[in-house]
C-alpha cells in the first residue's frame, strides 16, 4: 500500500495560539483513515491546512511524495485532493448544478457532463434539485451537494470534515453509506469526525487528537475497543 | 413631461453604470470602493485630452479612457485594498476614501483646477424629435448603453465559468478557493470590469454635463452609490433599477419642485426606502436553511 499523504511534525498557529502542536499522520492509497477529537481539538485546523486554507508554521505536507506547502491554496485542489469543509459551505445563491460545476472548475469543460453523471449516481437527489438554488436544500441535501461538489475535481484523496454535523441518525447512517461507497470505488477518505462511534466503525485507522497532539492511534476496531477512547469519545 | 422623463432614464443610466462599479466591488470583495467616483473623473480628463490635445477621434478617446481606467482601478486594489484583505471593513473603508482624495488631488496637480470645457462629441448628430419631446443623442446613447452593459454582464454572471466564479467567490471565498478559483484574480477582474464602466460613465457625464474638474467624479459618484444602495447593493438589476429611479426622481425633483432642493429629495427617497426596505429594493433576502 502506498502513502497519499504524509503530514510530518504540523505546527499550526491562529496569530499567538498554538493551535496543532507537532501532529503527524499518514494516510495509505483505499483507506478510510479517520482523526477523530473533541471540540477545540484542531481536527478542522488539521484538515484546512491540508487544503491549503492555513499555512503551518513548521512541519510538512507531502501528497504522493510531493511537498504542497509551496503551492498556492487554489491550486491544490490540482494536486488530487479535494476539501468537503465543516458546515458544508454551499454557494447558496448558485443553482445544485452549478455548485457541482465550480466543484470541477479546474477540469475541462469536455470532462464535465460525464463526471456530473457519476456524481448523479451517487446522489440521485441532487439530480431531481439540479436547477434549484442550493440555499433551498435541506441540511443532508447540502450536505450530499458539497460532497458531489468536492468529488467533481475527481480526487484522489477526498477530506471530509464532519459530515454528519447537525444531521438526523437516518442521515448520518446514509452519508457514512455513502463515504463508504465511494472509498470501495477507488477514492482514498481522510474524515473528521465528533461522532467517533460513526467514524471508527468504518474507518481502517484512526488517530486521536487532544488538544493539537495525537494521544492515540490504532486500527478503527481497536479504538472502538480502547478504554480510554470508550470513556472519552464513545459515552463510557 | 415625456422629455423630463427620458432625460431622467438618461441620467438614471449613467448612475446605474457608475452604480454596477460600487454593487459589483461590494458583492465580491465586500468594500465600498469611495475612489470610484473618482475614476469617472479621470475617465473624463483622459478622453478629454486624447480628443483635444492628441486629435484622436471619440470611439478611440473612448477606448483609451477605460484601458486607463481599468489599468487604474487594477493598480488601486493592488497597492491600497489588497494588503487590507484581513484587516476590519473601517480600516479598508478609510483607505478608501485617502484614495478619493489622493486621486482628486493628483488631477488637481495634473490639470489644474479651472474647469474645462468636455468637447461634444455627438455634434455632427441631430437630437430626435420623439412625441414632441427633443431627445440628445447623448441621452439616447446612454440609455442603449445601458442596457447593453447590463445585458451582458448578466450573461456574464449566469452564463460564463469566470462569472459563475465570481459569484461563487461573493458568497464564500474559502470554499471557492477550495474549487480551486483564484480570489484574488477574481477580485482583481470586477475591479477591472468595474473601472472600465467608470470610464464609460465618465464619458457620458462629461458629454451631458459638459464641465470637467478634479471633483467631477464626487458627486455622480456619491448619486451611484446612493442608487446601489436602493436597489440592493451587491445585485446587479438592483443597480439598474436603483439607478434610474435615482435619475427620473432627481430631474422631476429639479422641474416640478425645486432645482436647490433636488438632491436633498434624492437622499430623502433613500432614507425612506431604507427604513421601509433596509436591504434596498432588490436586496438579498437570506432564505438560507441551516
Amino acid at each position: 500500500m502506498s502513502t497519499v499523504l504524509k503530514v510530518e511534525n504540523l505546527h499550526v498557529y491562529y496569530g499567538s495560539i498554538h493551535a496543532i502542536k507537532g501532529v503527524s499522520f499518514e494516510v495509505g492509497e483505499g483507506e478510510i483513515v479517520t482523526l477523530i477529537g473533541a471540540n477545540g481539538a484542531g481536527k478542522s485546523t488539521t484538515l484546512n491546512t491540508v487544503g491549503g486554507l492555513l499555512k503551518p508554521r513548521e512541519g510538512s505536507i507531502e501528497f504522493e511524495g510531493r511537498s504542497i506547502l509551496g503551492v498556492a491554496p487554489h491550486k491544490v485542489v490540482n494536486e488530487g485532493m479535494a476539501l468537503c469543509p465543516e458546515g458544508r459551505r454551499v454557494f447558496a445563491q448558485l443553482s445544485v448544478k452549478e455548485n457541482l460545476e465550480m466543484g470541477a472548475y479546474t477540469r475541462p469543460a469536455s470532462e464535465i457532463p460525464e463526471t456530473l453523471e457519476m456524481v448523479y449516481e451517487h446522489f440521485p437527489r441532487l439530480k431531481e434539485r439540479q436547477s434549484q438554488m442550493a440555499g433551498t436544500l435541506s441540511g443532508g441535501e447540502q450536505q450530499m451537494l458539497a460532497m458531489g461538489r468536492a468529488l467533481m475535481s475527481k480526487p484522489k484523496l477526498m477530506m471530509l470534515d464532519e459530515p454528519s454535523m447537525g444531521l438526523a441518525p437516518i442521515l448520518v447512517d446514509q452519508i457514512f453509506e455513502i463515504i463508504e461507497a465511494l472509498n470501495k470505488a477507488g477514492t482514498t477518505i481522510l474524515l473528521v469526525e465528533q461522532n467517533a462511534q460513526m467514524a471508527l466503525s468504518i474507518a481502517d485507522r484512526a488517530y486521536v487528537l487532544e488538544t493539537g497532539r495525537i494521544v492515540n492511534t490504532g486500527t478503527g476496531k481497536d479504538l472502538l475497543n480502547d478504554d480510554s477512547v470508550k470513556k472519552a469519545y464513545l459515552g463510557g | 413631461m415625456l422629455a423630463n422623463l427620458i432625460n431622467g432614464i438618461s441620467l438614471g443610466s449613467i448612475y446605474a453604470i457608475i452604480a454596477l462599479g460600487y454593487t459589483m466591488v461590494y458583492g465580491i470583495a465586500k468594500m465600498l470602493n469611495f475612489a470610484h467616483g473618482d475614476v469617472i473623473m479621470v475617465g473624463g480628463y483622459v478622453s478629454f485630452c486624447s480628443m483635444m490635445y492628441l486629435g484622436f477621434p471619440a470611439p478611440l478617446a473612448v477606448l483609451l479612457a477605460m484601458i486607463v481606467c481599468t489599468t487604474l482601478g487594477i493598480t488601486i486594489e493592488r497597492l491600497a485594498y489588497k494588503p487590507l484583505r484581513s484587516a476590519t471593513s473601517l480600516a479598508v473603508l478609510i483607505t478608501a476614501i485617502g484614495m478619493s482624495y489622493f486621486l482628486q488631488n493628483a488631477a488637481l496637480i495634473i490639470w489644474g483646477a479651472n474647469p474645462k470645457a468636455f468637447p461634444n462629441m455627438f455634434k455632427n448628430i441631430e437630437a430626435i424629435e420623439f412625441a414632441g419631446a427633443r431627445i440628445s443623442p447623448v441621452a439616447l446613447v446612454a440609455i442603449v448603453a445601458n442596457v447593453i452593459i447590463m445585458v451582458a454582464l448578466t450573461l456574464f454572471t449566469s452564463r460564463t465559468k469566470v462569472g459563475k466564479a465570481m459569484r461563487a467567490v461573493s458568497e464564500d471565498k474559502g470554499a471557492a478557493t477550495l474549487m480551486g478559483i483564484n480570489v484574488n484574480f477574481t477580485i482583481s477582474l470586477t475591479f477591472a470590469i468595474g473601472s472600465g464602466l467608470a470610464a464609460i460613465a465618465g464619458v457620458l457625464l462629461c458629454t451631458a454635463y459638459p464641465t470637467l474638474m478634479p471633483t467631477t467624479g464626487s458627486m455622480p459618484g456619491i448619486k451611484a452609490f446612493t442608487a446601489a444602495v436602493f436597489g440592493g447593493i451587491g445585485s446587479i438589476p438592483g443597480a439598474m433599477i436603483g439607478g434610474i429611479l435615482l435619475g427620473v426622481i432627481e430631474i422631476f425633483a429639479r422641474a416640478y419642485i425645486s432645482s436647490e432642493l433636488a438632491d436633498a429629495i434624492v437622499f430623502g427617497v433613500l432614507i425612506v426606502v431604507l427604513i421601509f426596505r433596509p436591504t434596498g429594493l432588490l436586496g438579498k433576502q437570506i432564505h438560507e436553511k441551516v
